[in-house]
């Protein structure tokens, strides 16, 4: 147990992970490339649907719409285990999807993580969509643009701050526990993913593995913010 | 790019107000106005210039009266250009390209058709530079060439150049003669009254939303039939 372990301890943990990942540990890298690969293919689907739908919403006008941008921000902060819950029960073979047999597969987390993502994509380009609306809305108006080309115009106009979007979707993938713990199971090989070995190996006192994979989440989660800033500088200063 | 002959003029304003949140902004207004030349529409601010615009080219719906065009589908011969021009995150000419698709024009017809009216601003040379990232007045050259590209019977300017540097300003006034002089009719709200001197062939004049007097451009400046126009163009404040 962590209980009583020293900073002697703890530093040597450090080492420990250190070299890990130095020496490129296959159980390492298995669970880095299980946790890219759920969180990656959450954050596509959850932005081929979010995207449009937030666009769509941002040019739209129809009685309730107050209603329904409230509810999209306050999606944003879905509980992750909550989330894991309900998928749970819908996969588990009393469920309404049971007969499919996705639960403790990677499938049932990249659906898990998408119903939690989505929202927040959505609702982000929402308000980034609509801002480039109120000055494009009367110039798309008089090309009379349909809607269907004015939500992929705009789209197109604010890709490099949608970046920063999807970027944001995907760290909040990478970083959540509670969904994929539930509807994964952290079963060893087949669903373990950094976070949930995380928190396993913590429990259990193997912090070196603990700490190595907590430096590879806070490094991917660094690097895809720095991502995200240069795209948007970058793009920013080329194309105005 | 001279003009076809068929033309949805002229427009007919058949006693049109409009108001928004209990607010009177254009009040029983009739005005006809014929092909060809240059309207200036002249006015205070607060006059309802803009809106007057933004109806005429159905941004904004009358809520009294009617808008006639004379053709069919009127929507398709028209085109504004705004104060401040709204540049897409694409390449000057990607600009062009993209109003020419929007108005059905043929994929084969559309890169030399922008390119043309790139040429017709003196912007060929820009024409890969994004367009954002050009200056005000070679933004507003752009969304020039943007209208002119669809070969409007009609052209909306609202105050084209009121962010613009002399020089600039003089370019997008020769664009706007050339526009005229090929057959385009230029309706245009402008709040320099040099400007209109320089282009106004007739002017239509507004106070608080009504129509004052719509005169020759001669005329209007030598001698306004209104007080209202003979104080505004001495320079009085018109409260």
């Amino acid at each position: 147990m962590l209980t009583g372990a020293g900073l002697g301890d703890i530093s040597a943990a450090f080492g420990a992970a250190l070299g890990m990942l130095a020496a490129l540990d296959p159980r390492l890298l298995q669970i880095i490339g299980l946790s890219l690969e759920v969180s990656l293919s959450a954050v596509a689907i959850a932005t081929l649907v979010g995207l449009p739908a937030g666009a769509l919403l941002a040019l739209t006008r129809f009685p309730g719409r107050a209603g329904v941008v409230a509810l999209l921000n306050s999606l944003m902060g879905l509980p992750p285990v909550v989330v894991g819950l309900v998928v749970y029960l819908a996969l588990s073979r009393a469920g309404p999807l049971g007969t499919l047999g996705l639960l403790f597969t990677p499938a049932a987390m990249v659906i898990a993580q998408t119903i939690l993502i989505a929202p927040i994509v959505a609702a982000l380009a929402r308000q980034v969509i609509e801002d480039a609306w109120r000055e494009y809305e009367e110039q798309l108006r008089s090309l009379r643009a349909h809607l269907a080309d004015s939500v992929w115009t705009l789209i197109w106009d604010t890709r490099f701050s949608l970046v920063t979007v999807v970027l944001a979707g995907l760290g909040r993938a990478a970083a959540e526990v509670g969904a994929v713990m539930i509807v994964g199971g952290n079963i060893d090989g087949v669903t373990r993913v950094m976070t949930t070995t995380i928190a396993l190996e913590t429990s259990k006192g193997d912090l070196p593995l603990a700490l190595g994979l907590g430096i590879v989440l806070i490094a991917i989660v660094v690097l895809l913010n720095v991502a995200a800033y240069v795209i948007k500088e970058t793009a920013q200063r080329r194309y105005g | 790019m001279m003009h076809g002959p068929i033309s949805i003029l002229p427009l007919v304003l058949d006693h049109i107000g409009y108001s928004a949140g209990g607010n009177a902004i254009i009040r029983d207004l009739s005005l006809e106005l014929r092909a060809r030349a240059c309207t200036v529409i002249l006015g205070p601010n607060g006059a309802g210039k803009s809106v007057l615009l933004r109806l005429c080219h159905g941004l904004l719906q009358p809520t009294e009266g009617e808008i006639r065009w004379s053709g069919a589908q009127p929507e398709k011969h028209q085109a504004m250009v705004f104060q401040r021009p709204v540049m897409l995150r694409r390449s000057a000419l990607a600009n062009i390209r993209y109003a020419l698709k929007r108005a059905g024009v043929p994929r084969a017809e559309r890169l030399k058709r922008a390119l043309d009216a790139l040429c017709a601003v003196g912007l060929e040379k820009l024409a890969d530079r994004p367009a954002r990232v050009l200056s005000g007045g070679e933004q507003q050259r752009v969304a020039l060439a943007r209208a002119w590209a669809l070969r409007p019977d009609v052209l909306f300017l609202d105050e084209p150049t009121s962010s613009l540097d002399p020089a600039a300003t003089r370019a997008i006034e020769e664009i706007i003669t050339a526009i005229r002089d090929s057959g385009t009719k230029v309706i245009m709200t402008t709040h320099d009254l040099g400007q209109a001197r320089r282009l106004a062939d007739d002017v239509v004049f507004l106070h608080c939303g009504r129509l004052i007097e719509h005169t020759e451009a001669a005329t209007f400046f030598e001698r306004p039939v209104s007080s209202e126009a003979a104080t505004y163009l001495r320079g009085e404040l018109l409260v």
